[in-house]
């Protein structure tokens, strides 16, 4: 089914389209942008506890938005097959979550590879025994070594954004890497927010798979028999060294989008008061609590600033120790165990050891200000006066 | 200048050029030595390469070996016009990206898993890539980089490598030419006479007679092109 939209580029949609103010989940938000994305193949596992994402995809596939949708039988098949869609050229979304994007992993961590171009979504939820469907966002530190660029979506507005300038980043012919989009489980997909949109009778321009580093395979069309032949698999008869430098061409790919986070998002970062004395950096939904227990702050007078990360790949190593220089304790509220921003964190400034680590919620807990509020008096050497009782 | 990106070879484990800063030049710009710099200096100092530096040679790879898109046509002749400007230039193509089984014919190919045996069998000290696609040729660039002593020059359709010691953006037909008519001027300033001459026919391959050509004779591609009438092709890869 063809409906005709009017097809433009990521600039003009993202940037300078007239919007429209609407109210609706995280969800919602996710698939109005696939709506808007031009998206050839949608391929998903839907299971019920991830999001209603590729639900909500596939009703927008039925009114004609997106040419296929392929319900694939678990989540390494749904995985697997968005690299084979991809070998066809065309412009591909899937969306999972906890369990499932483990399931999927050792596909997924394969796209960057082979030079996947696809966006997916990752509503976070639990990964950990005892099973839970609760929000969680552990299972994005799976991802950050895989090669992937890796968004943070705080609320709705920003998942609908960066869902669709992720369609624009994978493609860019220096990229050619997957994007994934992440954003809380629950607190986010569940929630019904502000969302500025566009007009859906707007689309992104098409994919165009012979703009790419790599050769499509297109059977009919030579170089056909040229395709992404998988020399890694025949190492008697390669050198080596191309696998090391395959691997630092993906890591080099990340690198490369950095500069379409600038042009499309505004920046790998978000920074309020750089350089307080008390800094809080944070990412997804835990960003959204932090921007308000720094509002909190500054209506009390204090010393204090806030990072949020909007992306976790590539890595803004130099934009958050610029943002963190001269402060003297930084926060990284964290919706998971581990810390994995906590560390990432670290391993970026020279006074790692004045960043304290947490506070931290998990297992589906929510993250509430006043945590983060007793951190900063504990910080600044005050007493708390909250969640003492 | 300070020069980010040298002729090697740099080392055992080469340090990707991206990873030392190096980003691509924009539109209307090239880089040269990984420093962004205008087309034209880009230009000549490649064109000295190939002038000065022992057995240049010309990679095409297959987005000007195939003549699959409208102007392919027009960008490999040239090419050609450009190699015949080149003196003892050579023009040794990359046909696919799949490693060679069971040995590469240096003499007759390049191959981006194993690039550096047809650079030093053939003793190559200056090249030039185009038509290879960006993944295929940044792999192969920084291999060379890596582990011979050989000038690359990048000629990219797209947004360029850095990687290469010479690295042209948007290049087409027109840009090919103009890169010949600096050629031709560095080489008049060097004071080296030459008569336009194309490169030699690749040696290693068998001379085609185009009357008798049967499928068999595409070997590995047979499968791309039409069978014959009653002809059942079932033997494919």
């Amino acid at each position: 089914m063809s409906l005709n939209k009017k097809l433009v580029d990521m600039d003009y949609l993202l940037n300078e389209a007239p919007r429209e103010k609407h109210f609706i989940t995280g969800a919602q938000a996710m698939s109005e942008a696939v709506k808007r994305a031009s998206v050839d193949m949608a391929i998903a596992y839907p299971i019920t506890p991830q999001s209603e994402v590729m639900h909500l995809v596939g009703d927008i596939y039925a009114q004609g938005h997106i040419k296929e949708y392929y319900r694939a039988e678990e989540e390494l098949g749904t995985m697997s097959a968005i690299a084979g869609a991809a070998r066809a050229g065309v412009r591909l979304f899937t969306a999972t979550s906890g369990p499932g994007l483990l399931r999927g992993l050792e596909a997924i961590v394969s796209w960057p590879g082979h030079r996947v171009p696809c966006v997916l979504g990752v509503l976070t939820r639990v990964i950990n025994a005892p099973l839970s469907i609760q929000p969680d966002n552990i299972e994005m530190a799976y991802l950050m070594h895989s090669g992937i660029i890796m968004l943070h979506a705080e609320n709705q507005q920003d998942t609908f954004d960066m869902t669709l300038a992720a369609f624009a980043i994978t493609e860019k012919v220096d990229v050619y890497i997957p994007v994934s989009v992440s954003t809380e489980g629950f607190f986010v997909t569940h929630a019904k927010g502000y969302v500025e949109m566009m007009s859906e009778e707007l689309a992104f321009t098409e994919n165009d798979p012979y703009h790419a580093p790599v050769p499509a395979m297109d059977n009919e069309v030579p170089p056909a028999r040229i395709q992404r032949d998988a020399p890694v698999q025949k190492s008697n008869f390669m050198s080596y060294l191309i696998h090391s430098v395959w691997q630092q061409e993906i890591w080099d790919s990340n690198r490369r989008a950095m500069k379409y986070i600038y042009q499309y998002l505004g920046g790998p970062i978000e920074v309020q008061n750089p350089g307080s004395d008390v800094m809080l950096v944070a990412s997804g939904c835990a960003a959204a609590q932090a921007r308000e227990a720094n509002r909190y702050a500054q209506e009390e007078g204090l010393s204090v600033g806030f990072v949020k990360v909007r992306s976790i790949r590539p890595w803004p190593k130099d934009e958050i120790r610029a943002a963190l220089k001269g402060s003297k304790a930084i926060i990284v509220p964290e919706h998971n165990i581990i810390g994995w921003l906590c560390k990432e964190v670290q391993a970026s400034i020279p006074n790692s050891g004045d960043v304290i680590e947490g506070p931290r919620v998990y297992g589906g807990m929510t993250l509430p200000v006043e945590l983060i509020m007793t951190e900063i008096y504990d910080a600044l050497g005050m007493k708390s006066e909250t969640l003492q009782a | 200048m300070s020069k980010k990106i040298t002729v090697g070879p740099v080392g055992y484990m080469p340090q990707s050029a991206p990873s030392m800063g190096v980003e691509l030049s924009p539109e209307g710009k090239a880089l040269l030595y990984g420093n962004i710099v205008d087309e034209k200096e880009a230009m000549r100092d490649a064109a000295k390469a190939l002038l000065t530096m022992d057995n240049p040679t010309i990679f095409p790879g297959p987005q000007v070996l195939w003549d699959w898109r409208d102007d392919v046509a027009d960008k490999s002749a040239a090419i050609l016009e450009l190699a015949s400007e080149i003196p003892n230039c050579k023009i040794i193509p990359m046909p696919d990206y799949r490693p060679k089984y069971p040995k590469i014919d240096v003499k007759a190919e390049i191959n981006p898993n194993h690039p550096n045996l047809t650079i030093l069998d053939n003793k190559i000290k200056a090249c030039v890539f185009i038509g290879v696609h960006c993944h295929y040729a940044n792999l192969t660039l920084r291999m060379i980089r890596a582990g011979t002593s050989c000038y690359t020059v990048a000629m990219c359709a797209m947004m360029g490598h850095e990687e290469a010691m010479a690295s042209l953006r948007d290049v087409h037909a027109d840009n090919i030419l103009a890169f010949r008519d600096v050629v031709i001027e560095v080489r008049n300033e060097l004071g080296i006479e030459h008569t336009p001459t194309m490169p030699p026919e690749n040696p290693s391959l068998p001379k085609e007679d185009w009357g008798s050509l049967t499928p068999a004779d595409y070997g590995e591609y047979r499968s791309l092109i039409m069978s014959r009438k009653g002809e059942h092709v079932a033997e494919v890869e």
